[in-house]
């Protein structure tokens, strides 16, 4: 008998194309000429073997991926319909302890590893998945027919940043829910501006539009977390006339693990996990909850780093703290802190050979962060350069050290900031024309290391000219 | 082959795109009138010209070069830009 039809048999996976199946053939003749029920069940041709009757035909693959195959041949015994035994490749005691016969195919091998599984073949394995599984995403499907270009449909349809999105098919789909043990349907908050419910579903349909791979998944949750955080004010962020988009600065052990990018052009383009997690970020923002430029986004000019802007810090030798850790973060933790930031405003400084020179040159171009006249206002994000820190580092400053340095030296005379000083209209009321006024508030500069080894330069990042309890605060998120 | 897409959004609007919302009133407003070359197409859109002009709403004619196929690029361009509507005959 060959063809079972109770619930105790015993099925062999095997293909054709697989030496080592072809090689058990007798075995397997042998084993139904003995009158066990056995079920051949073929990934490749339904007339393999030729000499085995009524082989059951698995060429889409849904038997193999029901019994969860990942070699064979496998033979599996099955009692009362449910698997009792499993034997993995041929090998011919673990063959005879399965089917209870004793000194099968003596001609044979005593051991033969299998072959690959078709069913684990890549696109094949996927497509399966979603065969399978599918129903778990439970977003709204969007066919697209054959004479229709997939890469214009994010244009089409309003997802589109303006650049190119990866069409978000089931099969990228869950592919990029794998990046993560979360459930796709669990809610991870409300998005704005239309404060629309966001799962991790509609986070991975966004990071495949935005071109990041399965591991960076939990950045990206982590990231869309953080910034639906209260403090981090990201409908107001949304809504600006200004040009702050959401900074993401990424630390920890994730950062090396997806190959995020913390070294030369770590601010621009070319590294895929920089370009993307940020990315991403917006696309949720636009997406799900509705944020569109010209629409509740009202900036005035905008910046390009609203298409997403994520870099890695630097984190080759750890005297000085991260910025996360500087938010109470442990540095074996990945983290992400969300800044409002604006664009890149470059600061050079070739000269300095000690810290007090170097220190001076930021504190200039950072008294003019929004405005030469503005204090408390906007925050900033100094990102020192490799050449840079060295200086610090030589003269053992931590970075505590040169934060307290900067604030002393950015605390500006009320007379130089009032309305008309300078000849500027612009300015602070003249009663505080007899004040000392702190450049930023407490907390309001953030200092980061990235950037490549050559070159004597930092890079300051505006911050949105609302912060703290008025506007935005950065914020921290465990990945 | 269909390819199945996964919607990114909050699923808040219809998985259809909506058509443009037509003007409520044609003051002020220049019309286009496309003949697409098909015959007497022409004779339609001659007395919708002469009806919105006794109505004194500006009127703009373009000529598609033939039925056959989409309009060319500059055509759509120029049309975009010089009026608000329009308004095609679409078959004989």
């Amino acid at each position: 008998m060959n063809q079972a039809d109770s619930n105790d048999y015993i099925a062999v996976v095997v293909k054709e194309n697989c030496p080592t199946c072809v090689h058990i053939v007798p075995a397997l003749e042998q084993m139904i000429e003995s009158g066990l029920a056995v079920r051949v069940i073929s990934q490749d041709n339904p007339d393999f073997p030729a000499t085995v009757k009524h082989v059951a035909d698995d060429r889409d693959l849904g038997q193999s991926w029901q019994m969860a195959i990942e070699i064979v041949p496998t033979a599996i015994r099955f009692a009362g319909g449910k698997e009792v035994d499993r034997a993995v490749g041929w090998n011919r005691p673990e063959w005879e302890a399965l089917s209870g016969l004793s000194n099968i195919a003596p001609d044979l091998a005593e051991n033969r590893p299998g072959c690959g599984s078709m069913s684990l073949e890549p696109g094949r394995f996927e497509e399966l998945e979603v065969r399978f599984k599918g129903d778990v995403m439970t977003s709204r499907r969007i066919a697209v027919d054959a004479y229709t270009d997939e890469m214009e449909i994010g244009f089409d349809r309003g997802w589109s940043d303006g650049l190119p999105v990866i069409p978000p098919s089931e099969i990228r789909v869950m592919a990029m829910l794998r990046g993560t043990d979360r459930d796709p349907s669990e809610v991870i908050g409300n998005v704005p501006p239309n404060l629309s419910p966001c799962t991790v579903e509609k986070v991975a349909i966004n990071a495949v539009m935005a071109g990041c791979k399965p591991e960076y998944l939990p950045v990206v949750l982590a990231a869309v977390e953080t910034a639906l955080v209260d403090q981090f004010c990201m409908h107001g962020l949304l809504a600006t006339t200004w040009f702050s988009g959401p900074v993401a600065i990424v630390s920890g052990p994730i950062t090396k693990a997806i190959g995020m990018n913390w070294a030369e052009n770590a601010l621009g383009q070319g590294n895929r996990a920089n370009s993307t997690i940020g990315r991403a970020l917006q696309l949720v923002i636009r997406n799900v909850g509705g944020g569109k430029p010209g629409e509740l986004d009202r900036s005035t000019l905008g910046s390009p780093g609203k298409l997403g802007f994520s870099f890695a810090e630097d984190e080759t030798d750890d005297f000085w703290p991260t910025v996360a850790m500087d938010q109470g973060a442990e540095r074996q933790r990945s983290s992400i802190t969300l800044f409002a930031g604006d664009g890149v405003h470059g600061v050079f400084d070739q000269k300095s050979r000690n810290p007090e020179s170097l220190a001076r040159s930021f504190a200039e171009p950072l008294k003019t962060v929004g405005h030469a006249k503005s204090v408390m206002a906007s925050d900033a994000l100094l990102v020192i350069g490799p050449e840079h820190y060295r200086v610090f580092k030589q003269a053992g400053w931590s970075k505590d050290r040169l934060r307290e340095e900067l604030e002393k030296l950015l605390v500006r005379p009320g007379t130089e900031l009032i309305i008309g000083a300078g000849g500027i209209d612009e300015g602070l009321p003249t009663t505080l024309k007899d004040k000392m006024l702190p450049k930023f508030r407490p907390g309001g500069l953030l200092i980061a290391r990235a950037g490549g080894e050559a070159g004597m330069f930092s890079a300051i990042i505006g911050g949105w000219g609302a912060t703290g309890k008025m506007g935005s605060v950065p914020t921290t998120g465990q990945i | 082959m269909t390819t199945m897409l996964l919607d990114p959004t909050a699923e808040v609007s219809a998985a259809t795109r909506p058509r443009l919302q037509r003007p409520v009133d044609l003051a002020g407003l220049t019309v286009g009138l496309m003949d697409i070359s098909k015959p007497r197409g022409d004779i339609f859109l001659n007395r919708i010209e002469a009806l919105l002009k006794d109505r004194n709403i500006q009127v703009k004619r373009f000529t598609k070069p033939t039925f056959t196929r989409v309009a060319p690029t500059e055509l759509k361009q120029q049309i975009a830009g010089e009026v608000d509507l329009v308004i095609e005959g679409l078959a004989d």
